[in-house]
Order: C-alpha cells, then sequence, then structure tokens
C-alpha cells in the first residue's frame, strides 16, 4: 500500500463527502491520468469489474458515461455532465449510478488539483449530495462492496491453494 | 433506506447537529447541565432533552457527585462512528493505489520519450 494516505471525511448528518490524496508525479501528469478514458478506466476500478468508457467528453459542457462489469456479466453503469475543465486545475461535473431505482440521484464533485514541492500533486474532491441519506447511501454501498471484494480475493486464495 | 429510531442509533443521534455540539463540549470534559447550560447557551430542558438521547444510545455516561449529575463522552461509543467510513476508505485507497501505478507508468514513459 502507498505511504500516501486518502483522506475521507464524512461528517455526520451532512450532505458532503471530502476525498484527499497526495500523489508522487507532476500535476500535468495527474490531471492526464483524469481526463484520458483509456487511463482513466485503467485505475478508476473497482478490482474485479471491467471498466469502460461509453462516452467521454473532459471539457466543459461535456458528458460522459461509464459502464462497469462484473465477472458474471452484470452491468452498472454511470453517467453525467462536465460542468467545467479548468486545464491542470479543477474539475466539476455531477455523478449519477444509473442502477438506482429512481433517477435524480445526482452528485455534483469538484476535483482540485494542487501543485506540490517536489513534483508532487494533491487531489482533493467534494462531494454533494442531495440529501443526508443519499450520502450515506453512497458510502455504505461502499461497505456491501467491500465485502464483495473481501470474497473474491478470497476465491482467489482458494484457487491459488487448490492448485 | 429506513432509518433506524435516533433513540437506537448512535448514527442518527449524531445526526442531529445540536446533539454534536453536546458532544462538541463534553469532549474534554465532564460537565454537569448546568455548566452545559451555560457553555451552549441552551435553556435546561434543551439540554436534558439531547442528554438524554445521547444517554440512551450509550454516547453519553452519566455519575453521580453528591447532589450533581456529571456528564462524560462514552469514547468507546463513540468510535463506530469514525469507523464508518472505513470500507469506503479502502475502495478509494485501492483505486488510488492503481492510479499510483498508472502515473509510475506515465512518469517512465515520458522520461523515454525525452531520451
Amino acid at each position: 500500500m502507498s505511504k500516501n494516505e486518502t483522506v475521507i471525511k464524512a461528517e455526520p448528518g451532512k450532505q458532503e463527502l471530502f476525498i484527499t490524496r497526495e500523489f508522487d508525479a507532476p500535476r500535468e501528469l495527474v490531471f492526464r491520468a483524469y481526463t484520458d478514458p483509456e487511463i482513466y478506466a485503467q485505475w478508476l476500478g473497482p478490482h474485479g469489474l471491467t471498466t469502460w468508457f461509453e462516452v467521454f467528453e473532459p471539457v466543459s459542457g461535456g458528458k460522459y458515461k461509464f459502464v462497469q462489469k462484473d465477472t458474471d456479466g452484470n452491468e452498472f453503469s454511470f453517467h453525467g455532465v462536465t460542468h467545467e475543465v479548468l486545464l491542470n486545475e479543477r474539475i466539476i461535473g455531477t455523478f449519477e449510478f444509473d442502477g438506482l431505482p429512481e433517477t435524480g440521484h445526482v452528485v455534483l464533485e469538484t476535483t482540485r488539483f494542487e501543485d506540490l514541492p517536489g513534483d508532487r500533486t494533491r487531489v482533493s474532491s467534494q462531494s454533494v449530495f442531495q440529501s443526508v441519506s443519499d450520502r450515506d447511501g453512497m458510502v455504505q454501498s461502499g461497505m456491501e462492496h467491500g465485502v464483495v471484494e473481501g470474497y473474491e480475493r478470497l476465491d482467489e486464495i482458494l484457487e491459488t491453494l487448490s492448485k | 433506506m429506513a432509518r433506524t429510531r435516533t433513540t437506537h442509533d448512535p448514527f442518527n443521534a449524531v445526526a442531529e447537529p445540536k446533539r454534536r455540539k453536546v458532544l462538541e463540549a463534553l469532549g474534554i470534559q465532564e460537565r454537569s447541565v448546568n455548566e452545559l447550560v451555560e457553555l451552549l447557551g441552551w435553556n435546561q430542558p434543551s439540554v436534558s432533552k439531547h442528554l438524554g438521547v445521547l444517554k440512551q444510545v450509550g454516547l453519553v455516561s452519566e455519575r453521580r457527585v453528591g447532589r450533581q449529575r456529571m456528564y462524560r463522552v462514552n469514547a468507546e461509543r463513540l468510535k463506530p462512528i469514525y469507523d464508518w467510513v472505513a470500507p469506503f476508505e479502502r475502495i478509494w485507497n485501492e483505486r488510488f493505489d492503481r492510479l499510483d501505478q498508472v502515473l509510475e507508468k506515465m512518469k517512465k514513459e515520458q522520461s523515454d520519450v525525452k531520451k
């Protein structure tokens, strides 16, 4: 695991979520990893799912849609519009999971890229949800996923052992 | 998503901003209701009501000192609230670890081009 720590702040009862992480790479490179669909799909993950972009327009007024497929062939898609892209500085856009029972649970996301000394970069993102339960649902879906991922890991380990 | 009743779930109990204020006020030291009333500037019934909920979910404990009741934060019960983002954090950790690898590859490619 990296020495760079991911800091997630989700205060109880609020509609916001903050994620901050530093990277040992210059800002231009990190920004490219966020705006080149092929590179983006390589790290977006999660583990065990294949990710690809069907639409990706990293420009102000653009839109995107990405799809994730699990090993059973189930597909999950996500889409949004890109409100603003400021080269190497900032990306603002919306995010929506298409698999929810009703549409309209949109998240407003702002991602900032900050130059740090020694060719390092700090990425900080702020997500604003429409309600506290929307936000908590998102965080809790992480828990469910974490469990699934745990089992997948176990499958892998078992497979190696059985060989 | 159905919400559990405030009086049963510490997560919902701290969702109320006033109750977070009470926890903050108790954060550093044990206090009586009167001290909290003075510190927070609310009336006594309001302070007592919020203390009651916090006590019910186990976030606050009380003890008798003479005629007074002293309240303090029950740190053990508060911990799960700080831990609740942990699995979500792990997903992001893994995602960013992958980005680290991608960036290393990009850095290498870039320096190869310069050569």
